[in-house]
């Protein structure tokens, strides 16, 4: 049933530091490395080895310049599924192929429904579901739904793919819905803010802004890798010579 | 927005054929349509060719169009779902309608109260298309009231001009379905371009910054995740250089409005052959005239996704 929930009874989703995302790509490998075996595989590749390789991808790491009175600084974005309150992309539905599940929140798709009409993905303001043009049904995010509750993995590893990959620790997973949750309290300490709110999608994932720059840090200039005047001397003597 | 000719064949074609269908209940509902029966084949035939024809295209743009009979069942909240069981419903009274009119020769009475149910249906179906667009909030573009309307007038003005047309060639003309043609054409012009001069001037609630949570300052897009176009620039980041949009702006309004008024004021002011040949130009221009309309309606609309990609999604093209 495309009708939405009327409440969840956790909210499943990311945070993303965007302080201290490197663009590394890693959480984007590692999710397609997982999903396409997983839940929604496969994640198809048209034309991978050509010339204008083209495939299902969940997430995409863009690289911004963000310039403002205080200095400009590139910031690296990964965007996915943020697994909205109010996802149009499940209302819009004609077949009850895309369902939001009451106990997560988790925003999925029933392969075995979906007709691949597409009309999911003009409704994500996002860019989060692709269409898989060989299998023909849409494709998204499912927030690594084999792998949080699977016990065949170590407790540790029972995180989204993107998730256990990030090197810098910029990518958190926990239930958003629970005010006092370590997601929460770490939204609520770096004013976590919600992607395009003014449309009323009302995100689950959040994003964590670039820290401030603190004022009056030192201006650490690299020392020069050798002196700019010759030295005296018998070293001056022969530099000056080897120089002429 | 990517302009997928099946979408643009389908929503015109329906259009036109739901629009026709909508002028011979309001016709029969007058009392002014004639129960000749071959008047009753060709232009129920029409209309029903065009509708049916018009679906299967839909079904085209389908990546499992096997699985289409599943967009049937979720009319609580999908628009194209209500769409789906409203164009399929509406064969109901037009049978009625057909029957009474075709084998038995009546457009009155109980043929009539079905053509109303008739034109209910067709216009519910076309208040669903243009919904389908309307809703959606990502697409600035397409998320305003004209949008809607829109879709309704330009049924009702095809269908006119199509039934003013097989009036004429049938030798069954009908002043209020000329002055009403008329009428239509003339508040479509006026009402697509109140549309676009809406939109050339919409601002978007939506920014790059609001899109990627960077407040204030601005953000530029200095690397794409990928080197090729994928689904999303595919689909949603379809862009038309604006001295095209100017220039098919002109041809739509001259092939869709500007020359099918023409023809038709002609048509109604002669009568003969030269009024059937005129009502005949009034199709044969706005045909293309609509589906340039339609194209641009797809190629102009902005989606919201694009500003992760630098692109700007208000002002003109």
């Amino acid at each position: 049933m495309t009708s939405l929930p009327s409440g969840t009874g956790k909210k499943l989703g990311l945070v993303i530091d965007l302080d201290t995302c490197v663009g590394c790509q890693a959480c984007v490998t590692s999710c397609k490395e997982w999903n396409t075996s997983g839940h929604m595989a496969p994640l198809t590749d048209i034309n991978p080895y050509g010339a204008d390789p083209d495939g299902v991808w969940f997430n995409r790491v863009h690289t911004y310049e963000h310039s403002c009175e205080s200095g400009g600084s590139t910031v690296h974005f990964p965007r996915s599924c943020l697994h909205c309150e109010t996802p149009a992309c499940v209302t819009v539905c004609p077949t009850g192929a895309s369902y939001k599940r009451a106990s997560d929140g988790i925003v999925l798709v029933d392969e075995d429904k979906c007709i691949g009409c597409q009309l999911c993905s003009w409704a994500c303001p996002y860019g989060a579901r692709e269409l898989d043009p060989v299998v023909g049904v849409m494709k998204k995010c499912t927030l690594c739904i084999d792998r949080i509750y699977n016990d065949n993995l170590a407790p540790e590893d029972r995180v989204p793919a993107c998730v256990a990959a990030c090197p810098t620790g910029a990518r958190h997973f926990g239930d958003l819905g629970d005010p006092d949750s370590p997601v929460s309290r770490l939204v609520s300490e770096r004013g976590g803010v919600d992607l395009m709110p003014e449309l009323g999608y009302r995100p689950v994932n959040k994003y964590l802004p670039p820290r401030p720059r603190a004022a009056g840090t030192a201006v650490a200039q690299a020392r020069a890798l050798e002196p700019a005047t010759s030295a005296g001397g018998f070293l001056g003597w022969v530099d000056r010579m080897l120089s002429a | 927005m990517h302009p997928a000719f099946s979408i643009i064949f389908f929503t015109t074609a329906t259009g036109a054929g739901y629009g026709l269908l909508a002028m011979l209940g309001i016709v029969a509902a007058c009392g002014r349509l004639p129960p000749d029966r071959w008047l009753g084949l060709a232009s129920l035939g029409l209309a029903l060719a065009l509708i049916v024809i018009g679906l299967l295209s839909s079904t085209l743009h389908l990546g499992r169009p096997e699985r289409a009979w599943r967009a049937l069942s979720q009319w609580r909240s999908s628009w194209l779902s209500r769409e789906g069981i409203a164009s399929l419903f509406t064969f109901l009274p037009t049978g009625l309608f057909g029957i009474g009119w075709i084998l038995f020769e009546r457009t009155d009475g109980i043929v009539a109260a079905g053509g109303v149910i008739m034109v209910a249906a067709a216009a519910l179906t076309v208040v669903a298309t243009g919904m389908i667009y309307a809703s959606l909030k990502p697409i600035a573009q397409w998320n305003t009231g004209f949008t809607m309307p829109a879709y309704l007038i330009f049924a009702i003005m095809t269908g006119a001009v199509l039934l003013d047309a097989i009036l004429k060639l049938l030798d069954w003309p009908d002043r209020v379905v000329e002055y009403g043609a008329l009428i239509v054409i003339g508040l479509g012009w006026i009402w697509k371009r109140a549309t676009w001069r809406h939109n050339d001037r919409l601002t978007s609630a939506a920014t790059v910054n609001s899109a990627t949570g960077l407040a204030g300052g601005q953000v530029r897009s200095v690397e794409w995740p990928h080197t090729e176009e994928n689904y999303v620039l595919k689909e949603m980041g379809y862009r038309i250089a604006r001295k095209h949009a100017a220039r098919l702006r002109l041809l739509a309004q001259l092939f869709a409005f500007g020359l099918p008024l023409v023809a038709t004021a002609i048509a109604a002011a002669t009568g003969g052959g030269v009024a059937k040949i005129a009502s005949v130009i009034a199709v044969l221009t706005q045909a293309p005239g609509i589906l340039v309309e339609r194209w641009l309606f797809f190629a102009e609309a902005k989606h919201t996704v694009t500003l992760y990609y630098g692109f700007e999604t208000t002002g003109r093209t």
